[in-house]
C-alpha cells in the first residue's frame, strides 16, 4: 500500500495569515503527482475529520505545473490564541505522513 | 524595456551573504527592496509593538543595504518595519538607519510611511460599512476596534508617492510584501501581471531556491517575461521550485489578492534558462472594482504565568483524565477563597497541555489514545494582571504536583518540576482580532508620510 510520504518529496503545513491554515503536498515526480491527484485522497472530508474544519470551507487545489496538491481552510483556532498549540501551524501535517493512498482503497483510512 | 530588481533577503535581519549582495549590485538593479515583517510570528509583535529580530541583526543587514544603495544611487524600499509594521517599528528602523548614516557617512532623503490606525477613525469607517470581513474572519464590533492595535497594509501607491517626492530610502509601515518590489516597476510602466508575479516570487528572498537559504534573488523584468536567479552562485532555481513558490503561505496559489486587484498565475509558464535561472511568462493581473487595504489588529488578552513539568508514573498518567478536571474545579473554589471574592474565576484561564498525548494536534489527534511512558506537562495560567496570574500559578503548581491519586494512600508527588521556582511569568498575551479590509476613498488615505533629509554630520551645510 502506498503512503502519502511515498508520493511526496515535501509535506508541510503553515499559516496563510493568522486565520487560515494551508497544507502543501509536493509530489516526488509526475507519476506520483498523478496518482495523488487522481486518488482524491486529499479531500474536504479528511480535513474535516482530522482538524475539525468545515468541509464547505476546505479549498483543494491541484497545481499541475508545480506537481503539488494544496489544501487550505480557516484555522479552527486563530493563530496565537490561548487555545492555539501551533503558532506557525507547522506541525499540523503530522497525521497525514502515513495516510494510505490508493485507487483501490477508500480515501479516508485514518481512524476506525 | 528591462527593469532589474534586487531582493537581498526574505526579511531584514535574517541575513544574506555579502558576496551575494555584491553580485546583485554588479547587475545594476533599478531598485533594492526588502520586507521586514510578517504576522507569521503571532499577535505579540503587533499587540506589544516590539520587533522580533534583534537590533544588531537588523542593523547588520541595513548597513549593507544602505551602502549598496549609496553606491548605485537607486531607491531602497523596506516595508513592514519592526515586524508588525506599526509606527514604533518604523521609528525603530529609522533610528537604526540614522545611526548607520552617521557612522558610515551616508546622506539620503528618507521617507517614513506610517500605517497605524486611530480607533476613532476605525469606528467611523465601521459605522459607514467601509470595514468588511474576509473569508474566515472573526466577529467584531466597535469595542474590538477600540481595544485593538490596528495597522493597515499599504499597496504600491504610498510608496510610489514617496519616490515621486524624491525619497531615496523608504521605510514603510505595514505593507503588502509584493508592493515593495512592484512599486518602482509599475511607475516605469512594466506589465502589471508580470510585475506582481515577479514580486511574489522574490518576496521571501531565496526561500524558493535550492537549497532554500537566507539570501537573495535577482529579477530581470522585460516586456513579456521575467527572468529570476539566485544571487548565490552555489544556489539554483528550477521551473518547478519557482512554480511551487506560489503555494507558499497562500490559501490559493493561482489567485493572489493585492489591494488594487488580483494576480492570476493560472496561465503562467515556467521555463528553465539554464541550471540556475528560470523564465516566467503569461501571468495576468485583474484590477478590482473596489480598492481595499487589509487590516490587522491585535489586542491584550491578559497576563500569563507558565509551569513546565513531566510525569513518568503510569498510574498518574492513567488517572489524569479524572484528576485534571477535578483540579480545575478545585482551583475555581480556591480563587474565590484566596481573593475573598474579588477575583471572578471566569476571568482566569487555567489550562493543562499534555505533551506526549495530544498537546500539538488536540482532540482530533488520531494517535491520542496510544500508550505513553512519559508526559510533558505545560500549565498556563492567564489572568487580568501579571500579579494575579503569578499568585494563582503558585497554588496551581503546588496542587498539581500533589494530585490525589486514588491508588495511593497518603501524599504523592505527581509532577516532576525541573525548575525552582516552577513558575515563569511570561508577560502580556495578545490575540489577533481582524481579518478584514478597509475600503478607503483613495490608496493613500490610511497612511501618513514624513520626509526627512539624513545627512552625515560633515555635510550639514547642504541640509
Amino acid at each position: 500500500m502506498t503512503r502519502l510520504l511515498d508520493l511526496c518529496s515535501l509535506i508541510r503545513s503553515k499559516n496563510a495569515g493568522p486565520f487560515w491554515l494551508t497544507f502543501d503536498f509536493m509530489a516526488r515526480d509526475t507519476d506520483s503527482y498523478r496518482t495523488l491527484r487522481d486518488s482524491g485522497a486529499l479531500n474536504a472530508e479528511l480535513f474535516a475529520e482530522l482538524y475539525g474544519a468545515d468541509p464547505a470551507q476546505v479549498l483543494v487545489v491541484n497545481h499541475d505545473r508545480a506537481e503539488a496538491v494544496k489544501v487550505s481552510f480557516p484555522r479552527p483556532v486563530r493563530q496565537g490564541d490561548l487555545a492555539d498549540s501551533d503558532s506557525y501551524g507547522g506541525q499540523q501535517y503530522a497525521p497525514l505522513v502515513d495516510l494510505l493512498v490508493g485507487s483501490e482503497t477508500p480515501p479516508v483510512v485514518l481512524r476506525e | 524595456m528591462e527593469i532589474r530588481i534586487l531582493a537581498p533577503t526574505g526579511a531584514l535581519g535574517a541575513g544574506f551573504r555579502t558576496e551575494s549582495l555584491e553580485r546583485g549590485v554588479a547587475m545594476r538593479p533599478h531598485v533594492i527592496a526588502c520586507d521586514a515583517g510578517s504576522t507569521d510570528s503571532g499577535p505579540a509583535y503587533l499587540g506589544g509593538g516590539e520587533p522580533k529580530l534583534s537590533r544588531e541583526a537588523v542593523a547588520r543587514d541595513l548597513r549593507h543595504l544602505l551602502k549598496a544603495r549609496d553606491t548605485l544611487g537607486v531607491p531602497l524600499i523596506i516595508g513592514s518595519c519592526g515586524t508588525s509594521g506599526c509606527d514604533s517599528g518604523v521609528d525603530w528602523v529609522a533610528e537604526i538607519a540614522r545611526e548607520i548614516a552617521a557612522a558610515e557617512r551616508l546622506s539620503f532623503s528618507l521617507a517614513l510611511i506610517y500605517a497605524d490606525q486611530e480607533p476613532a477613525d476605525l469606528v467611523r469607517r465601521y459605522r459607514e460599512g467601509r470595514i468588511r470581513p474576509l473569508d474566515g474572519a472573526p466577529e467584531i464590533d466597535e469595542e474590538t476596534l477600540r481595544a485593538s492595535h490596528v495597522v493597515a497594509m499599504m499597496g504600491v501607491e504610498p510608496i510610489q508617492q514617496a519616490l515621486r517626492e524624491g525619497a531615496q530610502v523608504v521605510l514603510a509601515g505595514r505593507a503588502s510584501d509584493t508592493a515593495l518590489y512592484a512599486a518602482l516597476p509599475h511607475m516605469l510602466g512594466a506589465d502589471p501581471g508580470l510585475t506582481w508575479h515577479a514580486a511574489k516570487t522574490i518576496e521571501c528572498g531565496a526561500a524558493c531556491a535550492i537549497p532554500p537559504s537566507a539570501d537573495g534573488l535577482f529579477v530581470h523584468l522585460r516586456e513579456d517575461h521575467f527572468d529570476v536567479e539566485p544571487l548565490d552562485p552555489a544556489s539554483r532555481l528550477t521551473s518547478h521550485s519557482v512554480a511551487a513558490h506560489t503555494l507558499y503561505e497562500n490559501a490559493n496559489p493561482f489567485l493572489i489578492a493585492e489591494p488594487s486587484g488580483t494576480l492570476d498565475t493560472t496561465e503562467a509558464a515556467y521555463t528553465a534558462l539554464d541550471e540556475r535561472r528560470v523564465r516566467v511568462a503569461g501571468s495576468t493581473y485583474r484590477p478590482s472594482d473596489t480598492y481595499t487595504n487589509k487590516l490587522e489588529g491585535s489586542r491584550l488578552v491578559g497576563y500569563q504565568t507558565i509551569v513546565i513539568g513531566g510525569i513518568r508514573d503510569r498510574v498518574v498518567i492513567e488517572q489524569l483524565p479524572e484528576l485534571l478536571p477535578k483540579a480545575k474545579e478545585y482551583f475555581r473554589a480556591k480563587i474565590k477563597d484566596v481573593f475573598g471574592g474579588r477575583v471572578d474565576p471566569d476571568d482566569v484561564d487555567i489550562d493543562y497541555r499534555l505533551y506526549g498525548r495530544d498537546a500539538v494536534l488536540g482532540p482530533h489527534d488520531p494517535a491520542r489514545d496510544e500508550p505513553v511512558h512519559e508526559l510533558g506537562i505545560l500549565i498556563t495560567v492567564t489572568a487580568p494582571t501579571q500579579h494575579l496570574a503569578h499568585a494563582i500559578s503558585t497554588f496551581v503548581a503546588h496542587a498539581s504536583s500533589h494530585l490525589p491519586v486514588p491508588e495511593y494512600d497518603g501524599l504523592a508527588s505527581t509532577i516532576a518540576y525541573p525548575f525552582s521556582p516552577p513558575e515563569t511569568d511570561r508577560g502580556p498575551v495578545f490575540r489577533f482580532t481582524l481579518h478584514h479590509v478597509a475600503v478607503p476613498e483613495s490608496p493613500h488615505e490610511l497612511f501618513r508620510t514624513v520626509h526627512e533629509n539624513v545627512r552625515d554630520s560633515d555635510d550639514e551645510v547642504t541640509a
